[in-house]
């Protein structure tokens, strides 16, 4: 070898070793984030639990009280708007993955439908505000989950028509030989068949909605009180937390690291339990 | 025939009604279905085209009344009635802008690292370590920014920033201002977390699936790991990699919570990115609730519209640059 | 449950020797059948008969329509757009290409098994059960002796008998595609087409299959598609060759197989190409 190529050889090595080392350090940066901030929820968090959060109400700057009402709230709206939301999603998903798989409607619902996967939230919070807060007169719980139901639907389309796609073909061969019409067919082989991968998609949705603030700052507002109307404003915990955090009160701080907790906790294990659902389907498969 | 067909033909009814009978309903509840799931389907178009169309008709008002200055004036005054969206349209453009610059080439470097340069056993608890990342709610980031990150950028970074970038030419401006930790700057840094992990999971997506044969004839000819994600991988997946940049972009324009604890709400027009701004998803989150007159609130559902515009613009890029990789993995 | 073991062991006594020597009347018979897809014309110009109760095996190169020609016996190739299918295809004297031909009697008459072994995702009783209650109302009892007696006939009652209600997706490929052939006969058609059932199965499962073919045909008639000649000559009584879309030989398994009739059956069968 002669020397000039050796050098070259020498210099290309250099560089690609520190390309790597970049990379790695790329890596470790992202994590690192990712445990400062968990790392601060968390201490922040259990340092703020107290069993007064689960029985009493948003208190006025100053007082103690718990978040009774947020959690009551979210609840109420998070679980609306799945029943709202999955309904509609599991259907239009069907469309996509059985009735349209490549025709130019079922392409443009696709498309627009990613979109929706990832439109700012607010935005969604706003429509819904022109269309129901404005014409009901008031801001509602009702509102706010249907803002929340309109964030399920691109994630239980998505997942319901990939997860369709992935029944083999010969089972809806196997199944429309038997005589038996496409409906009971979809509806009784394969979402059987695709279940767990719908259930994903309804877990994960319910992760997002979960700490969803922005769109419900004007539709479902806030509450001080216990509610269950659902007709009215209704308090939930990103909001309460968001409203707590920008105040100058330690009180409300306290609380709203408290709330934050509860809500990071809960997503992080939905999110696992989703993985976990998605790693056995795959072992199954295989 | 057997004995137990004979049987069978004798216990149930004529078979020949049953089926033509059970052939028309079941033609029926098939059309049914077919409509219903039509339906659900078109339901999700019909979302999309009224949330457009619901902003157009609330942001009618300012529109009409401020006309193309809308968009180039820097007013925001409630009381005389006068809204331009030029300082959170800045606002936005700037903290996308700085995420974009951080979040890029640390999502390239993440997805390099776990597609080629981490041992095997590391790279699916790393990946999703990071994926989590992108699951913890925004308001969580937001906080985590107001109370830990904002203290961090007023006692060390942003005294750093000013006296060695301050002094610059032409840069020096950026970076020149009192140390507040909150700011466009901190946005930006806080937008560029929230993103990478969105972008680099799908970098690395896509990094996967260029064919092993490629990247093994380049290591044949004796090309190092810096030159095959170079020359092999990154040329492949190009479009894809531009798509998951814009995917990350729509995130970082829309992202509200995130960014309204840290950007200080301020509606002024700065060119120092260590000075509060606003942008227009924290516009109007701050301001919504209290917009009391139709103007104000007009302006604000017509900064949705605006938004809602420029982020659809920029995911239909997105998706169409991911779109390409697909098509072409299917020639092949 | 022992009434109903010893009431199935007679039928199946009985059954035994109804199989007919000689030779058979057509149950399928196919005239001037034409199939395009997408434009493409993929079967040209079929004229075929399959010999009731007997079995009919289809063999030839991949790509020449042999999979086609068996997907259009009852008409599962219509639930994909662009595909058509011209000319006559009668069953019993009845054209079941007319598209007023009730499609769910086609499919009660014509069953079928597939490549790969699909049972749904339910249980093994659950599987059989399923296509019945489609046509009929049975109550409990009666369900579970068409249940026995389809899982009997199919040759793996003993194996499933203890987990009727356990997974299907727990069983081996083999007892899987047993189950699928099962789920077919439990309609009672008068027709059951294979697609290459043995494909993705063990040589010891491939047997099974086989032999349950052999038992099957005194009951129905059999047409199956192969890409495994020892196989056609192993279970078939009569064997068509296609290539490139054309019927090109059909004749008497035996005849086919040691005297062809063409030059291209010869080169198939022996070897040279395919």
């Amino acid at each position: 070898m002669s020397a000039i190529s050796e050098k070259l050889y020498r210099r290309r090595r250099l560089k690609n070793n520190l390309a790597l080392a970049l990379a790695s350090a790329a890596t470790l940066f992202g994590l690192f984030w990712l445990v400062w901030i968990l790392w601060t929820t968390l201490v922040n968090g259990i340092g703020a639990l107290k069993p007064e959060l689960f029985y009493q109400m948003t208190p006025p700057p100053g007082e103690d009280g718990g978040l009774a009402n947020a959690f009551f709230g979210s609840i109420l709206m998070s679980l609306l708007a799945i029943l709202m939301g999955t309904p509609v999603g599991i259907l239009a998903g069907t469309f996509l993955a059985e009735y349209a798989r490549r025709s130019v409607l079922g392409e443009a619902i696709r498309f627009v439908n990613d979109i929706l996967l990832s439109a700012p939230s607010i935005v969604l919070g706003l429509f819904v505000y022109t269309l129901v807060v404005r014409q009901m007169g008031h801001f509602s719980g009702l509102a706010g989950a249907i803002t929340l139901a309109l964030i399920v639907l691109p994630v239980v389309v998505r997942t319901t028509d990939e997860m369709l796609k992935l029944v083999p073909s010969q089972m809806r061969e196997a199944a429309l030989s038997l005589g038996i019409p496409q409906w009971k067919v979809t509806v009784q082989v394969l979402y059987r068949s695709a279940l767990p991968g719908i259930v994903t998609g309804v877990l994960l949705a319910l992760a997002r909605i979960s700490g969803e603030t922005a769109p419900l700052l004007f539709t479902a507002l806030n509450n001080q009180f216990w509610s269950h109307d659902i007709a009215g404003p209704l308090a939930s915990v990103p909001v309460v937390v968001f409203q707590y955090a920008m105040s100058p009160y330690d009180t409300w701080h306290v609380l709203a690291w408290a709330g934050a907790f509860m809500v990071t906790v809960f997503v992080l294990c939905i999110s696992l339990i989703a993985r976990a659902i998605i790693a056995r389907r795959k072992v199954a498969n295989d | 025939m057997s004995t137990d067909q004979v049987l069978a033909a004798s216990a149930a009814p004529a078979p020949q009604d049953i089926t033509a009978r059970r052939a028309e309903t079941d033609r029926r509840a098939d059309r049914a279905f077919r409509y219903l799931v039509t339906g659900a389907g078109i339901f999700v178009l019909l979302a999309l085209a009224g949330a457009a169309l619901s902003m157009l008709w609330g942001g009618k008002l300012a529109f009409s009344t401020f006309g193309f200055s809308f968009l180039t004036s820097t007013d925001w005054d409630a009381v005389g009635h006068k809204f331009g969206a030029l300082v959170p349209i800045y606002g936005t453009l700037v903290t996308a802008i700085i995420a974009m610059l951080i979040a890029v080439p640390v999502s390239f470097g993440i997805a390099l690292f776990l597609t080629e340069v981490a041992p095997p056993w590391l790279r699916t608890p790393v990946a999703s370590a990071i994926e989590l990342l992108a699951g913890i709610p925004s308001i969580i980031y937001g906080m985590w920014g107001l109370f830990v990150f904002v203290p961090v950028m007023s006692s060390t970074v942003i005294p750093f920033l000013n006296k060695y970038l301050g002094g610059l030419p032409l840069l020096g401006p950026l970076f020149q201002g009192p140390p507040l930790g909150i700011g466009m700057l901190t946005a930006g840094i806080v937008l560029a977390i929230m993103v990478i992990p969105f972008i680099s999971s799908v970098m690395r997506e896509v990094f996967l699936t260029v064919p092993t044969r490629l990247k093994e004839s380049a290591y044949a000819l004796g090309s190092t790991t810096w030159e095959v994600a170079w020359n092999v991988v990154l040329p492949y997946t190009r479009s894809a990699v531009i798509g998951g940049i814009f995917l990350g972009l729509g995130r970082a324009l829309g992202e509200t919570m995130a960014v309204t604890f840290v950007l200080g709400n301020a509606h002024h027009l700065t060119a120092s990115l260590l000075m509060p701004g606003n942008s227009i998803a924290a516009t109007i989150a701050n301001e919504f609730s209290e917009a009391d007159s139709q103007i104000y609130q007009s302006s604000l559902i017509a900064l949705g519209f605006l938004l809602f515009i420029v982020t659809f613009v920029v995911l239909a890029i997105a998706k169409l640059m991911l779109m390409r990789l697909n098509r072409n993995e299917g020639n092949r | 449950m022992t009434n109903l073991n010893l009431a199935v062991a007679t039928s199946l006594n009985v059954a035994a020797p109804a199989a007919v020597q000689g030779t058979s009347t057509a149950k399928i018979t196919a005239r001037n059948l034409n199939f395009y897809y997408d434009g493409f014309h993929a079967l040209k110009n079929i004229q075929m008969d399959i010999p009731e109760k007997r079995v009919t095996a289809i063999i030839g190169p991949s790509g020449c329509g042999k999979s086609t020609l068996l997907r259009i016996f009852n008409r599962i190739y219509s639930i994909y757009p662009k595909l058509e299918a011209r000319g006559e295809v009668m069953l019993d004297g009845e054209n079941i290409l007319d598209p007023r031909y009730p499609l769910n009697r086609l499919r009660s008459k014509v069953g079928m098994v597939f490549q790969k072994p699909v049972p749904f995702p339910m249980s093994i009783y659950d599987n059989i059960a399923y296509g019945i209650k489609h046509y009929e109302k049975l109550n409990r009892a009666d369900m579970d002796i068409r249940v026995e007696q389809a899982l009997r006939q199919a040759a793996i009652w003993d194996e499933a008998k203890d987990k009727l209600k356990g997974s299907a997706l727990g069983l081996s490929g083999g007892q899987q595609q047993r189950l699928c052939i099962a789920r077919a006969i439990a309609l009672r058609p008068e027709v059951i087409l294979f697609d290459e059932p043995t494909s993705a199965l063990d040589p010891i499962a491939t047997g099974k299959i086989e032999q349950l073919v052999e038992e099957l045909k005194k009951d129905f008639t059999i047409a199956i598609v192969t890409h495994n000649m020892q196989q056609a000559a192993r279970c078939s009584d009569y064997t068509a060759f296609m290539y490139l879309g054309e019927l090109i030989e059909f004749g008497e398994t035996e005849t086919m197989f040691t005297r062809p009739g063409k030059q291209q059956t010869e080169d198939y069968i022996t070897g040279r190409f395919g």
